[in-house]
């Protein structure tokens, strides 16, 4: 290698570059062999060498700050669980010519037909096993290929819809795949948020240079999925298995950002063939799922019996041709990765010619003879279980070079491969190119992969101009993942004609627009509903708290009787005041926030992050505070975040059905808490100064000066707190809001009929509404509490059951 | 051999189920050359709110059943006749144990009889060393496939107990072999693992045993209830023979073939998942009557 200065542009005209020494015997994205700057790299590094290390900062902080802003994370396994990690951006781009891009597209294609092809006949004749291009042993042992599927044509007509391709290029320049992705490809939005924050990193640069976009891929393959419905009433949906998946925040996203449903297994139901989403409005057919669920998951009837996440008799769903599954169920197997060793070989059978982009080479041992030379030439091969669908460079437990074999076996490393023999594969050790990382100021080179997504549309298979790329966190290529502390970066394909901003908005001419009808699924409506009277109790406790404090701190005496009896009322309803952030409330946000993390797909990344911030504030005071000195301003303190959070969700929140579930579930909360505390404080044995309480728990104390010239008394309280309909606080007002929004949700009336909700909180409100202040004893208002409870039990039934 | 067999299963639950799909492996099978259903019906009670049939990967047929409304028992009642006429094959021409591999490895096929299927672990049946140890123990590399299969077979019926209680249907094969005991479906996964641990592709099968022996012969285990036995495949010549490894005997006409499978999850007589918060009961009556 050599860095000649007098090589014209060289590397050493950037002052970045001074420490940039590309590996021996390693290829270099950013420098020619010779040391001379790839020039599809000069007009970006001409930009970022015109920077000062603060500006850079600076415009790096940016990019992380949008990545905050939008609330990107993701899930790192490590040993005290999982826990959400900040995105790790390396915001140094990979930049790759139109050129290059050209043989990667044109390769990757070929690919994704060969695929297809390949599992149409798994799953179809299994002339590929019967001709000796694929042993029996190697398809059967594999846990990816699913019998039930076996013989099902998928109605579309493919088994593949969406696909993508770990690939990284060797020593001599060329590009290769290191691994098929063909079960539930993630990694796509991931792009897109880098994507995203690259662009505000390097604003006018991004603006100016001829980047190709992402936006229209996704349009094309949105399209693709919406005309698949083929009825034009029936749903595209997105499965998820859960908040707890790593890459859940993805599923939301793409969820979002094409306007698809969310939905988990337990969502769906199947009902004489047909795939049908539960909704608030009743059953709806769902006639696309792209599925972010692996297969075996998805049918505890006819696939894995003993999963809890998936949709019993989904496969007879796919059987019966009612849905599409993007891809299709059992794909999985076309990541099995002694399938490497074959598909070269495949390839000539079934497509005549040699395949475009080459893969890993890779030997399978449960030959004989291959085995041979696999023993032969051991020391430098990587070894890796032959059934793993796993990345490479993911597990340095299974994955590892011959020459470390005694690091992780004992024995000869011949007989253990005798002795593993078709549950091994070899590989030839890759070794990746490099690509640039931002160090302490300079450029590194660093071992790099790309993550390449395709899509079928209406034009065939379509490649994304750009994609994901993997960037290790030191010199060593299986620290690449970023489990491992690897990071990701963005991938700019430059070049050729002049690129056109796109955006998934104004393209009317989409189908999607017309006809893509929106409900609720019930699962939703419940975390919703939750999540609204979770934060309402947060609230309501730490009024009450903040009321008992005061009280507390004025007499000094637990034993009074307003203290004592607040203390009762308190510990009664989980939040002893013994502590001064009772563990109580901690949970209460937990819990809202475990409901939202449910709905992110509905809920704004403000809301979201908002209500984290209320939960860790809370989990915060609690473990800082220790005396009671200042809980009454840590209480004021929680409440102006539970009001902060309340109003960003109240004021910005779409008035979908969703939004009137939140809002219900806070009404009802409000209304039974309030019922209940007139109940008890109202009584006539208690303590003097309970009214008092009410008005500043009830948030109420000016109400009743401007209206009530007279001083306070029963009445005047339980006007104010019970039945005054301009006052939030009180429980006919909030009766009112429930009733309001009950009789606009789906099948409010049938027929000219109420339906039974829809009565059940009429009754609760004209009584309420007819009744006057003397008539409230705290006989009656238990008795309104307890409608009001049953109003809860009524809604789930309707509408979430 | 004509057989009427009648099945009862049913199930009590402690509150009501609100939803149930279970997957029902009851009717026995039609094997050419071996055994004819002449005519059988499942009736269901309560009726279902959805029912339909179909034939899953390894030719067994399958009755789906649903139910979308509260109910608190359930009767899956079978009422069969069959022609059995399968008699075990008089001459052991099977390949030695060491000549198998090569033979398997000429059978490149995937269709559902294909050993290939069955002959590492599956769902339901790791297979853990232990048993590699104790059916090496009992061959020799010269040793007929089917005399393998014979002395592995007899020699668990020899060194099991037979016992009702000790295990449940989730219990692990090792688990059971490691006690020493258990019922057929124990005997039979047991076998299955040894078998598959010398290289033997291995299989399930469910059916039922003739209630009432023949006069003079001792009423075999297992006819009060659903049965159990194996498949072991002993070359290209032999294919499939059946063993019953409960009663250390091949199978012949007492033994009515229902489904088969790579091990118990395959042929499970019911299998579902279904939506309650109680606990359930259940209870189950065969009656095998040859005419």
């Amino acid at each position: 290698m050599s860095l000649d200065e007098n090589a014209e542009p060289g590397a050493l005209r950037y002052g970045l570059l001074k420490a940039y020494r590309p590996f021996p015997d390693v290829s270099d994205e950013l420098l020619f062999p010779d040391g001379r700057v790839r020039p599809v790299w000069r007009p970006f590094l001409d930009h970022l060498s015109a920077l000062t290390a603060d500006e850079i900062a600076e415009r790096f902080a940016r990019g992380n700050q949008y990545l905050n802003d939008a609330g990107v994370y993701f899930r790192q396994y490590g040993q005290d669980g999982a826990n959400e990690r900040e995105w790790p951006l390396s915001h140094i781009p990979v930049i790759i010519s139109q050129d290059d891009w050209q043989v990667i597209t044109d390769g990757l294609t070929q690919r994704a037909e060969l695929l297809e092809q390949v599992v149409a006949d798994l799953y179809g004749d299994n002339s590929l096993v019967a001709n000796g291009y694929l042993p029996a042993s190697l398809i059967a042992q594999s846990s990816e290929w699913q019998r039930p599927l076996v013989g099902i044509k998928p109605k579309s007509g493919h088994f593949l819809h969406f696909l993508s391709f770990e690939i990284g290029r060797g020593p001599d320049g060329t590009w290769w795949v290191l691994s098929d992705r063909a079960q539930a490809p993630s990694g796509a939005g991931f792009a897109l948020e880098n994507r995203v924050a690259t662009g505000r990193v390097f604003n006018e640069f991004f603006a100016r240079a001829n980047v190709h976009r992402l936006a229209g891929f996704f349009r094309r393959f949105r399209d693709h999925l919406v005309e698949l419905r083929g009825e034009s009433e029936s749903r595209v949906s997105i499965l998820t298995p859960g908040p707890l998946n790593d890459t859940y925040f993805e599923h939301a996203y793409i969820a979002r950002y094409l306007g698809f449903m969310l939905l988990e297994g337990e969502d769906l139901t199947v009902e004489n063939g047909k795939l049908m989403v539960r909704t608030v409005a009743g059953l709806k057919p769902v006639s696309v799922l792209w599925r972010r669920l692996d297969a075996g998951w998805a049918d505890p009837v006819e696939l894995n019996e003993t999963s809890q996440i998936g949709t019993p008799g989904l496969v007879q769903a796919v059987r019966s041709g009612a849905v599409t599954m993007i891809n299709a169920l059992g794909t999985g197997v076309l990541e099995t990765r002694a399938l490497l060793a074959f598909l070269p070989r495949i390839s000539e059978h079934l497509l005549g010619e040699p395949l475009k982009l080459p893969n890993v080479a890779t030997w399978w041992c449960g030959e004989e003879a291959t085995r041979a030379y696999v023993k032969e030439h051991a020391e430098s091969m990587m070894f890796s279980p032959a059934l793993s669908t796993a990345l490479p460079f993911t597990s340095s437990k299974t994955d590892f070079i011959g020459k470390d074999f005694s690091k992780f076996h004992k024995g000869i490393l011949e007989s253990w491969i005798d002795s593993k023999s078709d549950k091994l594969v070899g590989q030839e050790a890759v070794t990746l190119s490099s690509s640039p990382a931002y160090d302490n100021g300079l450029l590194v080179p660093r071992p790099m992969s790309l993550r390449v997504f395709l899509a079928r549309t209406a034009n065939g298979w379509e490649v994304m101009a750009g994609g994901f790329a993997r960037i290790g966190r030191t010199e060593d290529a299986s620290a690449i993942a970023m489990q491992s502390g690897g990071s990701a970066a963005d991938v700019w394909i430059v070049g050729g004609q002049k690129q056109h901003k796109e955006t998934l908005l104004h393209q009317t001419e989409s189908p999607f627009f017309k006809s893509q009808p929106g409900t609720l699924p019930s699962r939703a409506a419940d975390n919703l509903f939750w999540l609204g009277r979770y934060v309402e109790r947060a609230e309501g406790a730490v009024r009450l708290l903040r009321a008992y404090h005061a009280r507390l701190m004025e007499t000094a005496d637990p034993e009074a009787p307003l203290v004592a009896l607040t203390a009762e009322y308190l510990d009664k309803i989980g939040m002893s005041p013994d502590e001064p952030v009772p563990a109580g409330l901690c949970d209460m946000l937990q819990s809202a926030v475990a409901s939202a993390s449910k709905v992110r797909d509905r809920f704004s990344v403000d809301g979201w992050l908002a209500l984290n911030d209320l939960a860790q504030t809370a989990n915060g005071v609690r473990r800082t505070m220790h005396g009671n000195a200042d809980v009454t301003r840590a209480m004021g303190l929680l409440l102006r975040k539970i009001t902060g959070f309340s109003g960003l969700v109240h004021e910005n929140m779409y008035r979908f059905i969703g939004w009137r579930f939140l809002s219900i579930g806070r009404a009802l909360e409000r209304a039974h808490r309030m019922a209940d505390l007139l109940s008890v404080f109202t009584d006539e044995e208690a303590p003097e100064g309970s009214l008092e309480l009410l008005l500043e728990v009830g948030d109420s104390a000016m109400s009743m000066s401007r209206h009530y010239a007279v001083s306070l008394s029963h009445t005047t309280v339980l006007d104010l707190l019970a039945m005054d309909i301009k006052n939030p606080r009180a429980v006919l007002y909030q009766l009112t809001d429930m009733k309001d929004h009950i009789s606009v949700l789906p099948n409010a009336t049938e027929n000219g009929h109420l339906s039974e909700l829809a009565r059940s909180v009429l009754q609760v409100h004209t009584r309420l509404a007819i009744a006057t202040p003397d008539t409230l004893t705290p006989d009656t208002l238990g008795d309104l509490r307890d409608q009001i409870a049953y109003l809860s039990v009524e809604l789930t039934d309707a509408y979430i059951r | 051999m004509f057989y009427d067999v009648t099945l009862e299963i049913t199930y009590d639950y402690a509150s009501p189920v609100n939803y149930g799909h279970h997957a029902l492996r009851l009717m026995p099978a039609t094997i050419p050359g071996e055994q004819t259903l002449i005519d059988g019906q499942i009736h269901i009670v309560p009726s279902p709110s959805e029912r339909h049939d179909r034939v899953d990967f390894f030719g067994n047929a399958v009755t789906d059943v649903v139910y979308r409304r509260n109910h608190s028992e359930l009767a899956f009642k079978l009422k069969a006749r069959i022609d059995r006429t399968a008699t075990p094959e008089a001459f052991d021409i099977s390949p030695p144990l060491n000549a198998l591999p090569k033979e398997l490895s000429a059978v490149q096929s995937l269709a559902p009889k294909a050993p290939v299927h069955f002959l590492s672990a599956s769902p339901r049946l790791p297979l853990d060393p232990a048993f590699a140890v104790y059916a090496q123990d009992l061959v020799v590399p010269g040793m007929s496939t089917i005399s393998a299969v014979e002395s592995i077979g007899k020699a668990l019926n020899r060194d099991m107990q037979f016992d009702a209680e000790a295990t449940t249907v989730d219990t692990p094969a090792i688990e059971a072999f490691e006690r020493r005991n258990g019922v057929c479906q124990d005997f039979s996964h047991i076998m299955i693992a040894c078998l598959r641990s010398i290289g033997i592709p291995a299989g399930y099968v469910s059916g039922f045993l003739r209630t009432i022996p023949p006069e003079g012969k001792e009423r075999l285990e297992g006819a009060d209830a659903m049965h159990a036995w194996v498949m072991a495949w002993c070359g290209i010549d032999i294919g499939w023979i059946e063993y019953d490894p409960t009663n250390a005997l091949r199978v012949g006409q007492d033994h009515i073939v229902v489904a088969h499978g790579r091990d118990y999850g395959d042929a499970a007589p019911v299998k579902g998942i279904l939506r309650t918060s109680g606990s359930q009961s259940t209870d189950h009556k065969v009656d095998v009557v040859p005419l």
